[in-house]
């Protein structure tokens, strides 16, 4: 049995009546479920001994790309480091033992902290009231949206249902709006990927009293800041509407501009993006909403408690670690990183708007598309060099977006590393195409067959184990 | 210098000389002056890790860890040494969503094994990767049935769910345009005849009960499902996965749609976050059920593996035709309940669910052998049980705290009390032995 590599599934490494746990003996004596209340299926989970449970997920993890690996430049997502004492402190027994429902005088601790990160945020964004309720930055989207929409139903004003999104914007903005029963109405961008004023003038003349909020993020998505962004905010608080900050891309904004200066009265922040708690494969995240003062009455209750306060911990102890001085230069180091990669790739990479960016940009494939190599395939090809591939086919702009962040943490000699490699496969694009086709070739899997798992969708064990019997 | 920017002033000179620029400033002349940030922002200046630990170690001191008898959605279940353990490998908690298939085997692969154990648990058929935690599980829930039942914008709530997932389900409902009805309770229980007058009004997409309800009772739900289908309405069931070990499942009880929050798999309560919501249901539902889903394929290798699947439903294609924005799932924490359920197997969680069964009704039989307590409705319940108290509950709650115990959560005039496999018969008597020297 060969797990090193190519893991079998837990399922399959059970052996009946093997056991990898340890209870105490029951002291209280038998009491009876009901027989009506039990269930009839049988239980069909693995057993396994505690070393196989051990080794299985340890090999699993060798199957991984994290941060801690190697350079992870995907663009939108700001894969920093994650700095280890911050996962010390968020798992000290006097935070992990804590029941929410515990009264206040024994949980000053947790309340203090949660009391001192909302004081740094609001410095960090030049707001004034943050909700820590959402649980993730989409979660954040929809909480500042509702808490946008209770405000204009306080106010009785009750046509604001329409929200503004630019067509650039992260898939997760209009399906947010959706979820909060407002209508999305789209912005077209110019052809350097900023916002057209011309045409949210003609939206805000046509529709100006329906307009709830208009939602950006600055730097936009492809990494360019939106310098016409006070015209546009006056433009949407004349109308009546409010002015929602996406902060997916805040992190090169530390040290240069806030969101509430810029004229944004709402905001969600994602801490496991620009406050380096981990990205754990997918969750959990935070995202904490910040509002000018007086819209923190409209906070909806989207959440029980005080939201992933584990997350907030690792946050907190990333703000205490780099401090005022260092925070300011988090939006500096990451936008030279990018300029730098932008700069040395520019003549191999399709750079379609040549400008200063922020923290990330967008090439739109390769210069040279008489070789038929896709974006997909240098992402793939990436792979095989050690790199994860950056964030491919976003924004929907263009048709091959190669989307790059590189984070100020990376090195000088970590990046050149990369763009070595990066011209390496354009050379290889041309002299050797049939190898980018069929790559990765390095990986545990090579590249999967998308169409097989949805045409054919198999998402259980036991499903699998039918299957096979089929 | 800084220890997580490594940038040397010659590194610094070469990059600016290539990004074209003479300083950093010049990175963002594009921004207007006016709305530049130019002050220091008042936040403590840096610390050094000796510091930091010195700020959390003054934060930790000023809460107090109690001996947990309260639950109300959120349990002190045990955490096996292993599990965190395996938490903290840095290829798991520094990836990225999977989306990048051949370098996120890892991760697609636990997620497969979560699937699979929680369509074990529940006993239905597919399962997706998980969501943020079982209030907002249950609002999506309310809005897939929805959006699957099309026409109908209403849904009924039972008022024995725990009120603070009846208030996440009512902020989503607000907003999205949809109706919240509440069925009545009677002696602590769903009043099935209020359910089925209120879905022959008609227009009812979804019927949201718990199991066990808001006052930890296992309620009969013989016929519901029937009733609900008959109405074209779908059945969903929040419940508490720990207590699917013995309890029968949302599968049997002909739900259509299973939620709930996996906190009660060993994660710790850590004031409320992060947890894990999850969302099983029929293989005829899964292209209407929110959140990712992996998937088993084959590599041009013609080797297994997986891949998030199904993705025509999500945010990212859908945009504003999308019925749920949810765009993460809380992976690390699914990493966490599968390998608690790898740890505890079959027999463990078995054994764990058991044993909290047996000691919240052996705690019961101590308070109400004190003879000032009294089981608010005489009706079978799991780990989790409400019991009036003929004193002053306020007072002896406070006495409690100040003893080292967290007596539950104080509920109208008594208490709701859980118990889980953590607590030892010396910890109920201890505290018990208090309640009858209480004055």
């Amino acid at each position: 049995m060969n797990n090193r590599l190519y893991g079998n599934l837990i399922f399959e490494l059970s052996v009946e009546g093997r056991k990898g746990y340890s209870l105490p003996k029951n002291q209280f004596g038998n009491y009876q479920l009901p027989e009506e209340a039990r269930r009839k299926a049988e239980l069909e989970l693995p057993q396994c001994d505690e070393l196989t449970v051990v080794r299985h997920y340890t090999n699993l993890s060798a199957n991984n790309f994290g941060v801690d690996n190697g350079f992870y430049p995907l663009g939108s997502c700001t894969m920093k480091y994650n700095p280890k004492i911050n996962e010390e402190m968020a798992v000290m027994p006097q935070f992990q033992n804590i029941h929410p429902e515990q009264p206040e005088s024994t949980t000053v601790g947790v309340r203090t902290l949660v009391e001192q990160l909302e004081k740094a945020l609001c410095e960090i964004t030049g707001l004034a009231h943050f909700t820590f309720k959402p649980y993730a930055g989409a979660h954040g989207e929809l909480t500042g949206l509702m808490t946008i929409d209770n405000y204009h139903r306080q106010k009785g004003d009750l046509k604001r249902k329409k929200v503004i999104v630019p067509d650039s914007a992260h898939g997760t903005n209009p399906a947010s709006a959706a979820v909060c029963g407002l209508e999305v109405v789209e912005v077209k961008s110019l052809s350097d990927g900023t916002v057209d004023v011309d045409d949210l003038k003609r939206i805000v003349e046509e529709q100006g009293e329906e307009i709830a909020a208009m939602m950006m993020t600055n730097p936009n998505t492809l990494g360019l800041f939106e310098k016409n962004i006070p015209a546009i905010a006056d433009l949407i608080h004349q109308a009546g509407g409010l002015m929602y900050y996406d902060g997916a891309n805040l992190n090169p904004m530390l040290g240069v501009c806030r969101p509430g200066d810029m004229g944004f009265d709402v905001m969600h922040i994602n801490l496991h993006k620009t406050f380096s708690t981990p990205h754990g494969g997918g969750g959990p995240g935070a995202g904490p909403v910040g509002v000018r003062e007086g819209l923190q009455d409209f906070f909806p209750f989207v959440s029980p408690y005080q939201g992933n306060f584990g997350v907030m911990v690792k946050a907190y102890a990333y703000i205490l670690s780099l401090g005022k001085e260092h925070i300011a230069e988090v939006g500096p180091l990451a936008t030279l990183n990018a300029n730098y990669i932008k700069e040395s790739l520019k003549d191999v990479y399709e750079l379609p708007i040549a400008t200063n960016c922020c923290h990330e940009f967008v090439f739109d494939g390769l210069k040279d598309k008489s070789t038929g190599v896709t974006t997909m395939d240098v992402a793939k090809r990436l792979l095989d060099y050690g790199y994860h591939a950056p964030t491919i086919y976003f924004p929907l702009l263009f048709h091959e977006s190669l989307m790059i962040e590189p984070t100020e943490n990376e090195s000088k000699q970590t990046i050149d590393g990369f763009i070595e490699v990066m011209r390496a496969i354009a050379d290889e694009a041309r002299t050797n195409p049939q190898v980018l086709k069929e790559a990765p070739h390095n990986t545990p899997v090579g590249r999967v067959d998308d169409v097989l798992a949805a045409t054919h969708p198999v998402v259980t064990y036991k499903a699998l184990v039918e299957d096979k019997e089929s | 210098m800084y220890k997580f920017f490594p940038h040397t002033e010659e590194d610094l000179k070469l990059m600016l000389e290539k990004s074209g620029v003479d300083s950093l400033d010049e990175l963002f002349s594009q921004i207007p002056q006016d709305i530049r940030f130019k002050d220091a922002y008042q936040i403590p200046s840096e610390m050094s890790e000796i510091e930091v630990r010195r700020v959390f170690d003054k934060l930790a001191e000023q809460n107090k860890q109690l001996t947990c008898f309260a639950g109300f959605g959120v349990y002190d279940h045990y955490t096996p040494a292993a599990v965190p353990n395996i938490l903290q490998r840095s290829e798991f908690l520094t990836s990225y969503t999977p989306y990048q298939a051949e370098i996120s085997q890892g991760t697609l692969h636990y997620i497969f094994e979560f699937q699979s154990m929680m369509t074990q648990l529940t006993g239905m058929e597919v399962s997706n990767a998980s969501m943020y935690d079982g209030t907002t599980a249950a609002a999506e829930a309310m809005m897939m049935a929805v959006a699957a039942t099309k026409k109908t914008n209403k849904v009924l709530v039972s008022q024995t769910i725990n009120p603070k997932t009846l208030k996440v389900i009512e902020t989503y409902a607000l907003h999205k345009g949809i109706e919240v009805v509440t069925i009545d309770q009677n002696e602590g229980v769903t009043d099935l005849n209020d359910m089925k007058a209120k879905l022959a009004e008609g227009g009812v997409a979804g019927v949201i009960m718990q199991q066990p309800n808001v006052y930890g009772i296992i309620e009969d739900f013989t016929g519901v499902a029937d009733e609900c289908h008959a109405a074209k309405a779908l059945f969903i069931l929040d419940t508490v996965p720990a207590d699917l070990a013995l309890l029968k499942t949302p599968a049997e009880w002909g739900a259509d749609i299973a939620v709930g929050d996996g906190q009660s798999l060993g994660i710790p309560m850590l004031f409320g976050g992060p947890y894990l919501g999850f969302m099983c249901t029929t293989s005829k539902l899964i292209r209407k059920m929110p959140g990712r889903i992996v998937g088993m394929t084959k590599d041009n290798r013609g080797q297994r593996a997986f891949v998030l699947t199904l993705q025509a439903r999500e945010q990212h294609i859908r945009r504003q035709k999308a019925t749920s924005n949810i765009c993460s799932n809380q992976s690390l924490m699914a990493l966490f309940v599968t390998v608690y359920l790898a740890i505890m197997g079959k027999q463990g969680l078995k054994e764990a669910a058991q044993l909290s069964f047996d000691g919240a009704h052996y705690l019961l039989d101590q308070l109400t052998s004190t003879g000032h307590f009294k089981l608010a409705y005489d009706k079978p319940f799991f780990n989790e049980f409400y019991v009036k108290y003929d004193g002053d509950a306020d007072k002896l709650y406070d006495k409690l705290v100040q003893e080292g115990f967290l007596p539950g959560v104080r509920f109208e005039d008594g208490f709701i009390f859980a118990v889980t496999e953590k607590r030892s018969k010396e910890e109920i008597d201890k505290m018990v032995k208090i309640i009858n020297e209480f004055k």
